[in-house]
């Protein structure tokens, strides 16, 4: 009884608190993309570097703030700084639409061409954070630490395993949550949110019934510059910050889009969750959790991994790939990306 | 001097023209229908009243005043709405969303127009809550007729609405139409079940190549022995 106990604290632990948190990560990463796809119609490949535009800038202010002496107590003062991130992030985001996207949308161009124009924008987003905070790792996180602390634990309920939550894990799942009930809310319930799924579903009808798809598209730059910007700063404290990390998140966001069904925001959420529990799930070492889950003299002599954690970013590739060739509509029938 | 008039039109969509010196005309209260074989250029007439196609020569009016400039969005904030043939609803919304965004542009209580609108169609009323695109075809084209007199137009223009519906649903909708006339608005279609179409139409226009070759009453055409001959199969 006690081993049981002692193993589901290890896999809360290691694997369902941590997978959780990156999943509801890599839902707010796969928001952005859908929602982009949905409405503009191509994939985003700057989404990556535009959380990290977004963290760079939350980080800025928490630095002021912490100068400052601005802080909120056991919380992080990132968090303060968070509305005033999200703002220069949308501005930048209307602003790379004024500049690049919005030059081939008037001339109807394919969306294989916005693709690879975001590309574009991908560099120079990326080169823009380099250049601004370089390419070395932060940690702006602050308050306290743990909700709940393994020693604790352990003195307080006599298991070998100590389990721990950390504030930024909770955070992110709070955060996460409230963020996406708000995206649904407006979604659902407001003219402009309306307004954006009848432009993403029938955009011709849409225009004839008078919607002006400037204004859809300057507010759906704006819900995704805000998505990204949450989903890298929560990303980044829980974690750390390095623009090369956010570069990369690229492929589990993408797949986890995908994998949900581009366009469709459930999908991008139930995706962004598949996708981090895969991958903790697969990089997980398990000797200690069949140790306490196995007859003594039948403990296993490896680490009883399936992937070490260098090769995380195999397990989006093949969900991706594997998604792309079985079901390219994802699990929630979402639209199919073509060139 | 008609209430809505495209007037010796010849255009097409860049190319050669399609239409040479077409006439359509329609009035408030009157159901005009344009018939004829495929490729006679009905759609693309009906097209050119919406503002879809490059009119080279001739114009239209609306209520005496020359649209022939304006783009289709700023014709239907004039009062004019359209049902194109397909793709007309949006499907992963709410029967009650869809006649919602038919009346994006108003900022008036629209709930009085929603209720004329459900109890013209009553099924619509009871499928309010329901995905649009979960729906039959004849309810789908009820959907979309209701979207289009969310804006409450003058004129009704109506493409091929009973494309790919069966017979039973095709009189139910024409009943419909019938209806919406009575309420003054001016309703225009063109129909691909011509004999059907002329029956209820005050007027006809029968297009051969982008040309008008008879125009009557429908009562009038239904009776002419050559359009009998020509067009209805006898």
């Amino acid at each position: 009884m006690v081993d049981l106990l002692n193993a589901i604290v290890l896999m809360l632990n290691f694997v369902i608190i941590p997978a959780t948190s990156y999943g509801a990560q890599l839902a707010l990463g796969a928001l952005g993309v859908t929602l982009v796809y949905g409405i503009l119609r191509f994939g985003n490949f700057a989404h990556g570097d535009t959380m990290a535009f977004g963290t760079m800038f939350t980080i800025f202010f928490t630095w002021l703030f912490q100068g400052l002496g601005l802080s909120l107590g056991v919380l992080p003062t990132a968090l303060l700084a968070l509305p005033f991130g999200i703002a220069v992030t949308a501005l930048y985001a209307v602003s790379m639409d004024r500049v690049v996207y919005r030059h081939y949308r008037f001339k109807r161009s394919a969306p294989v061409i916005l693709t690879i124009a975001s590309v574009g924008v991908m560099f120079v987003t990326n080169s823009f954070v380099r250049f601004m905070i370089g390419t070395n790792e932060q940690r702006f996180s602050d308050g306290q630490k743990f909700i709940i602390k393994a020693r604790e634990f352990k003195e307080w309920s006599g298991l070998s395993e100590g389990l721990k939550l950390k504030t930024t894990e909770a955070l992110t799942i709070v955060v996460a949550g409230m963020a996406v009930a708000a995206l649904f809310w407006f979604l659902q319930r407001t003219r402009m949110g309306k307004a954006m799924r009848a432009y993403s579903d029938n955009e011709d009808l849409a225009l004839l019934s008078g919607i002006n798809p400037e204004r859809v598209v300057m507010v759906t730059w704006i819900i995704t510059a805000a998505l990204a910007t949450l989903a890298g700063v929560l990303f980044g404290l829980d974690k750390s910050f390095k623009p090369f990390t956010y570069f990369q998140l690229l492929l589990p966001i993408f797949a986890a889009a995908i994998l949900g069904g581009v366009g469709n925001p459930l999908g991008a959420i139930a995706g962004g969750f598949v996708v981090a529990f895969s991958e903790v799930m697969v990089t997980y070492p398990y000797k200690k959790f069949l140790k306490y889950m196995m007859p003594e003299n039948l403990e296993p002599s490896g680490l009883m991994q399936l992937l070490t954690v260098d090769y995380k970013f195999a397990v989006s590739f093949i969900i991706l790939v594997a998604v792309l060739l079985i079901k390219p509509t994802g699990l929630f029938s979402g639209k199919v990306i073509r060139a | 001097m008609s209430y809505l008039i495209g007037d010796t039109i010849f255009g097409g969509y860049g190319g050669a023209d399609i239409l040479h010196g077409c006439t359509v005309a329609v009035e408030k209260g009157e159901i005009a229908v344009i018939v004829g074989p495929n490729g006679a250029g009905k759609s693309t007439a009906m097209k050119a009243l919406l503002g879809m196609l490059t009119v080279r020569e001739g114009s239209v009016r609306l209520d005496g005043k020359d649209i022939t400039s304006l783009s289709p969005q700023d014709r239907v904030s004039e009062g004019m709405a359209f049902v194109p043939q397909t793709n007309n609803v949006f499907a992963g919304m709410t029967v009650q969303e869809n006649l919602e965004m038919g009346a994006y542009l108003r900022r008036d209580d629209i709930t009085e127009t929603m209720e004329q609108i459900f109890s013209l169609f009553p099924i619509l009323g009871e499928k309010r809550r329901q995905l649009a695109g979960e729906l039959s075809g004849g309810q789908r084209q009820q959907v979309a007729v209701g979207r289009a007199l969310m804006t409450k137009p003058s004129v009704l223009m109506l493409d091929e609405p009973t494309a790919g519906v069966s017979p039973i649903v095709m009189d139910e909708l024409f009943d419909r139409i019938l209806e919406v006339r009575a309420t003054g608005i001016a309703v225009l279609m063109v129909e691909q079940n011509a004999r059907q179409a002329l029956e209820i139409a005050d007027r006809g226009y029968v297009l051969v190549q982008g040309e008008n070759k008879y125009t009557d009453t429908g009562a009038a055409l239904l009776a002419d022995p050559e359009v009998r001959k020509s067009f209805l199969g006898g």
